[in-house]
């Protein structure tokens, strides 16, 4: 006991903060790119969304090492891209903090873009072509009627994003590394002190993650549970 | 008030081509499921868009293939009550009620105001759709529809998932709340006790174009055509022979018909109600069918009787009655079913004291000639 407190008061928080800030803007990101990709596929011809989708999709059913494989092939100051970046806007996402929010979002987008896209399916088309009959705009029409309807199911896509970007592991690790107190996540810290044989610490760091997720999804439930109150219980 | 509608449209089985135009207030479409009725109210609407043609309502052209002219469904002016309402799952009645509407927020307010005294939803403001009755959500959805304005309000199919109780209520409902509305009035149905009740006029489609129209009324005294008789409810039906002017045999009935008035030459098919049928004990007269029952099914307020048609009579020429047979075998047994005889509670006093009547008697005045 003693010595877990030793190591607290001894702790670097820095993990916690990088993990909680990674989290919170990859998956402010996803919200809005999920919805809108999830708006556009719906909308789509069958053909078209199959490969929409599946592209989409991709990030989730991949490794993430594959993903990260693809992202440092895109960002890498010695590629186009990565170079144009950097020359043009001082860019840089490799080895830094954006990258490491670059990688969480890419990976955790896909549950966001599937669940927006479950529930704008489940919708009842009458409801937009009632809102149409009602001059209400395509654009009013989706966030007045569309996105509050799915909300059990953008609500439950974002607890599923903000905790997979929270986790993130495998393409952070490629993309943005583990440099302490900049790009080292609670992941990659855990992988860390393990390899050092340090179980103690990564005990710590394990209980942390756990307590996040469990707070977040405990809170995202009571809100979108109050706000549900018309759907029937089982 | 004027609407005229002609489109055409290509349909996964069939082609919809419907071509109608009326001056009635209140115009009804009677169809059997999956006809294209709805698929001609959400033409008029906008939601669905014609292969060709032109609508246009209140003298304004909503739609003209040729001209190029296709106003959005939010430029058309068009209300459209759903059938199951499509009221907005997260708002609350007010909120649903203005959220069509373009006018400055203290406009609004009021005009919501005036459709929740109007519509009788006091009270019910705050609530979500998901907290009304069918009642009040059908006030709900009307209100919001009117609150806008609409040229033309459609109705689709607004009753028919309904219970019998409630059904009658709300048509009655609908009917009282649609009074004072100047607009024109499109009801869209599958039942013939809807439209019967609601429209001055109607339309009769079947599989994507309509066969008959004409004043409700009128319509059900003399449907012409055999399948519009069939949606206005007739159940018996009988391809006719016919000897002359005056004279014809009913093949499926197997009973020689003679009326006063003349048959048309073009009659293809006798109809007649099965409500309309007079039992008659004793002698055998003109225009009866002998009784023989081959089953019935008994209802709380109606008994209907399942009868075996009967075979030619001697006296109907002779070379007739191998036609028949011959008629009868070669793919048209199908048409030969048992006739309908429906009888209500009135006549089933006398039903019960005097046992099944000899014949029925079908009176010359309710028998249909169809084509």
């Amino acid at each position: 006991m003693e010595e877990i407190m030793q190591i607290l008061k001894e702790l670097e928080w820095s993990p916690l903060f990088i993990s909680l800030k990674t989290g919170v803007v990859a998956t402010i990101i996803s919200f809005f790119l999920g919805i809108f990709a999830a708006r556009k596929v719906v909308k789509a011809s069958p053909g078209k969304k199959a490969v929409i989708d599946g592209i989409l999709t991709l990030p989730m059913v991949l490794p993430p090492t594959v993903a990260g494989f693809f992202l440092l092939l895109l960002f890498s100051r010695r590629r186009p891209l990565g170079e144009f970046l950097f020359q043009e806007f001082n860019f840089k996402v490799v080895q830094t903090w954006l990258g490491c929010v670059i990688a969480a979002t890419v990976i955790a987008f896909p549950l966001m873009y599937r669940n927006a896209r479950a529930a704008m399916e489940q919708i009842d088309v009458n409801l937009i072509y009632a809102g149409r009959t009602l001059g209400m705009s395509d654009t009013k029409i989706f966030w007045k009627v569309i996105v509050p309807t799915a909300g059990p199911g953008i609500a439950s896509g974002t607890i599923l994003t903000f905790a997979r970007a929270l986790g993130e592991y495998g393409a952070t690790s490629m993309l943005a590394g583990n440099i302490p107190g900049k790009t080292g996540t609670i992941s990659q810290k855990i992988a860390m002190v393990i390899q050092d044989g340090d179980y103690l610490t990564a005990g710590i760091w394990v209980a942390v993650v756990m307590i996040i997720a469990f707070a977040v999804i405990f809170l995202m439930n009571l809100i979108s549970g109050k706000k549900m109150k018309n759907v029937g219980r089982w | 008030m004027s609407v005229n509608v002609q489109i055409k449209k290509k349909l996964d089985s069939f082609l919809l081509d419907i071509s109608f135009q009326s001056d009635s207030r209140r115009i009804g479409i009677l169809g059997a499921s999956g006809c294209g009725k709805s698929m001609t109210l959400k033409s008029i609407a906008g939601i669905e868009i014609p292969d060709e043609g032109r609508i246009e309502v209140e003298g304004r052209v909503l739609f003209d293939r040729e001209q190029k002219i296709n106003l959005k469904p939010q430029k058309r002016n068009v209300g459209y009550l759903f059938q199951n309402y499509a009221l907005f799952p997260t708002m609350t009645v007010e909120k649903n009620i203005a959220a069509g509407l373009q006018g400055s927020r203290g406009e609004n307010e009021k005009r919501v105001r005036e459709m929740i005294e109007k519509f009788q939803l006091s009270g019910l403001e705050k609530r979500l759709p998901g907290q009304l009755s069918g009642g009040q959500q059908q006030r709900a959805a009307l209100a919001r529809i009117m609150a806008y304005e609409p040229d033309v309000i459609l109705l689709d199919e607004p009753f028919s998932a309904l219970d019998m109780y409630l059904k009658d209520q709300l048509q009655q409902e609908l009917l009282q709340m649609l009074e004072d509305y100047e607009g024109t009035v499109i009801m869209v149905s599958h039942n013939r006790d809807e439209v019967y009740r609601f429209s001055e006029e109607l339309l009769i489609i079947e599989e994507g174009r309509n066969i008959v129209s004409g004043r409700t009324k009128e319509l059900f005294q003399n449907p012409v055509k055999r399948e519009a008789a069939r949606l206005t409810g007739c159940k018996n039906f009988s391809r006719v022979h016919r000897v002359d002017a005056y004279t014809a045999e009913a093949l499926d009935w197997g009973i020689a018909i003679h009326t006063k008035r003349q048959i048309p030459e073009d009659t293809k098919w006798f109809g007649y109600r099965a409500h309309d049928f007079v039992p008659v004990w004793g002698e055998r007269k003109e225009n009866m069918l002998k009784v023989a029952v081959k089953s019935s099914a008994v209802l709380p307020f109606e008994r209907n009787y399942y009868l075996w048609p009967e075979k030619m009579p001697e006296h109907a020429s002779g070379d007739s009655e191998s036609t028949v047979e011959s008629q009868l075998s070669g793919g048209y047994a199908e048409c030969r079913q048992e006739v309908c005889w429906f009888v209500q509670r009135e006549k089933l006093e006398e039903l019960d004291k005097r046992g099944l009547p000899d014949y029925l008697k079908l009176r010359e005045e309710k028998l249909l000639f169809l084509e």
